[in-house]
């Protein structure tokens, strides 16, 4: 039942399944290679519009990180796309598709805003902050409940239910702020103001709030999770092959379950950072929209979250000092998501260049490190 | 409360339905014969926005929609050239190179509308209504259903030319073959590869056209990221669809209505919101599929790379 339901949506990203022992240097070019090539197609592009793409460059690089209030914003916009990442990693290692990133952020950024304020009136305000990101961390896990139980029970693929999820959760995300959390202070549709006094606390002689801290922590807990744990090494067979894991005596249903919750609340966690660290609100029709990209970036990152760290880095650079650039060379901000698809596809044409002609040897040596990671599991449950 | 559901609003509903819904039709058909042959089209928006823009620019410069349209085509075959060369024949992992489409392809159409039309914002006049003789005479349905752009007959046929295409020809055959097993489909000596490139390539064609229809009936402008979701609605439609083309019709004009109901609404004086009118038709899936889907129904080589000789 399993195996037929999981044929469909078999992960294809198999080959890129990080092993225990890697070698960090050469890994590491091999990722940013693309990135490299990207940006001198971006500049190439530049050029044909008339545009000084090194004056575009080290705007953006300046503006993003070279100087303080630049490297600030940099930081903070981390803190969100970090957690956001991981929760990707941990459904996408599983094998699992959860598409719906933005629907799960949105959903638990308004529930974390609006229930803000009215928190703020009943309890001390240190015990809030820890409650709103547990809250966001479960809006966004429960969000992916109707999924995972769907594909583990009846097979259904969950690109097409994860998708219907985020539709749902984004609408319902404006009818919460429209509704039961609209402000009456305000004009334009939003909930109250959480006051900037009681947002998460800035670390000390920065004006960068500790998301970025709780974003680290999480990272080295999934990292832990997935190197460390027999939790994790059966995420990581379940993620090369359902059929593997089921005649491994995985209880295939709980893990797909557990994953996606896990997945689905990391992503809750970012929309509780982004809210109580940096906003205190969330407006109707609100939407960073960072899913797509971030799904992006955490295949050029092999879907390792440490490696990530350094490709959101980059990501947010070029987020923040992009959007500088943008604006002196009179482009509009949406050429970042230009560079970012070419990256892409360079990352795609130099893994097809690297694979070429030694397919036989990798398809060996994979299938090899399967069936060991199969009886691995044989003999850890 | 009888009192607005009058003749207008249903027809306003109608009406608008059709004008949300084509757009999606368009798309999820080409959807569907990727979706048949095992090609799963996550760049589906970007296919469309390529395709709004071209129309856009070339309706704008020629005068002729009609040569706007086939240029939205052409921009559709363009961006699927994309999906044949990363996905079809260097058999790369076909959400990355379809997220590779969406991205670039919504930075590429905003960048080029901001160099051409910064300042400026030409609109386009109405394509032209034919009223099919006869049926456009019934009350209420006939002067909305039955008075269309010609473009919108076009996109109905189409659906019946697709599911004979799929369903009663060789071609439609391999293609369904190619998405379930491709090996069979190679043992029995027919080319996986061009099967799944004629696909892909159909996919494209039709994805370009509804975003052209978005950019030339619909909204007679082009805007950045003016799909909105759209492609991504009509994946929805078209996995729901199984392949059925009448079934993806059904559903976009279903999602059609949706989207057009809260607006009629609100012309008929009443103010429901528009998020709760469009979140319901995936409520009702959702709901829909939970109590009644008991299985996976998709190909089953669907987002499988075919490599000769792989087991």
């Amino acid at each position: 039942m399993v195996n037929e339901a999981s044929r469909g949506s078999a992960p294809v990203v198999g080959s890129s399944i990080p092993s225990a022992g890697r070698h960090w240097g050469r890994t590491f070019w091999q990722r940013a290679a693309p990135v490299v090539y990207g940006l001198i197609a971006g500049g190439v592009l530049l050029l044909v519009m008339g545009k000084n793409p090194i004056a575009f460059y080290w705007t953006t690089l300046e503006s993003g990180l070279l100087t303080w209030s630049g490297l600030m914003q940099t930081i903070i916009r981390l803190a969100p796309l970090l957690l956001m990442s991981a929760g990707f990693i941990v459904a996408f290692q599983a094998g699992l598709w959860n598409i719906g990133g933005d629907g799960q952020f949105l959903l638990a950024a308004a529930v974390v805003a609006g229930l803000g304020a009215p928190a703020l009136g009943v309890m001390p305000f240190w015990l809030v902050l820890p409650l709103l990101c547990v809250v966001g961390f479960l809006v966004g896990g429960a969000w992916t409940v109707v999924p995972s139980l769907m594909k583990a029970y009846y097979g259904m693929n969950e690109i097409i239910t994860t998708l219907m999820m985020a539709f749902i959760g984004i609408n319902l995300a404006n009818i919460l702020i429209k509704g039961p959390f609209l402000s009456h202070v305000t004009l334009v549709p939003q909930t109250d103001v959480i006051p900037w006094v009681y947002l998460l606390p800035f670390i000390p002689g920065t004006h960068i709030h500790v998301g970025i801290v709780i974003a680290l922590v999480a990272l080295v807990l999934v990292h832990f999770m997935q190197t460390r744990t027999s939790y994790g090494l059966r995420l990581r067979i379940l993620g090369a092959s359902p059929r593997a894991a089921l005649h491994a005596g995985i209880s295939v249903k709980r893990d797909i379950v557990t994953a996606f919750a896990l997945s689905g609340g990391l992503i809750g966690l970012a929309a509780a950072v982004e809210v109580l660290g940096v906003w205190g609100y969330v407006r109707a029709d609100w939407n960073p929209a960072f899913g797509m990209t971030l799904f992006a970036i955490v295949f050029l990152a092999g879907l390792d979250v440490l490696v990530v760290i350094p490709f959101v880095f980059f990501f947010a650079v070029i987020q923040i000092g992009g959007h500088e650039a943008a604006r002196q060379a009179g482009l509009p901000n949406d050429f970042l998501l230009l560079l970012i698809g070419l990256i892409l596809f360079f990352m795609v044409l130099t893994e097809w260049a690297r694979t070429r002609g030694w397919l036989a040897r990798l398809r060996g040596r994979h299938a090899g490190s399967m069936a060991a990671a199969a009886e691995e599991a044989a003999g850890d449950g | 409360m009888d009192s607005i559901f009058t003749a207008d609003f249903f027809a306003a509903v109608l009406s608008g339905a059709i004008l949300a819904g084509m757009p999606l039709l368009l798309a999820a058909l080409g959807e569907t014969i990727s979706e048949q042959a095992g090609l799963l089209d996550i760049g589906l928006e970007g296919t469309m926005l390529l395709g709004a823009y071209a129309g856009f620019v070339v309706t704008n410069w020629t005068g002729s929609y009609w040569v706007g349209f086939l240029a939205a085509i052409a921009a559709g075959i363009a961006v699927s050239l994309l999906m044949v060369v990363f996905c079809v024949r260097m058999g790369r992992d076909q959400i990355v190179v379809g997220i590779a489409i969406l991205l670039s392809m919504e930075g590429l159409t905003s960048l080029l509308h901001a160099a051409q039309f910064g300042q400026s914002y030409p609109r386009l006049d109405a394509v032209p209504a034919v009223p099919i003789p006869g049926l456009s005479e019934i009350p209420v349905v006939g002067p909305s259903l039955f008075t269309q752009p010609l473009i919108v007959y076009i996109g109905v046929a189409l659906v019946f030319v697709v599911a004979g295409l799929l369903s009663r020809t060789n071609l439609g055959l391999d293609i369904r073959a190619a998405g379930r097993t491709p090996v069979a489909l190679d043992n029995a000596g027919v080319d996986v590869m061009k099967i799944r490139t004629v696909a892909a390539l159909c996919t494209g064609a039709l994805a370009g056209l509804g975003g052209g229809y978005l950019a030339i009936v619909t909204a007679g402008i082009f805007v950045p990221f003016m799909t909105g979701g759209l492609g991504f609605i009509a994946i929805v439609i078209a996995m729901l669809g199984r392949g059925r083309p009448v079934w993806v019709l059904i559903g976009s004009l279903l999602f059609g209505v949706a989207l057009s109901v809260a607006t009629a609404l609100q012309l008929a004086g009443i103010n429901v919101p528009t998020d709760v009118v469009q979140m319901l038709p995936f409520v009702t899936v959702i709901v829909a599929l939970a109590l009644f889907a008991r299985q996976s129904y998709l190909p089953a080589a669907l987002a499988q790379p075919f490599v000769r000789g792989r087991r």
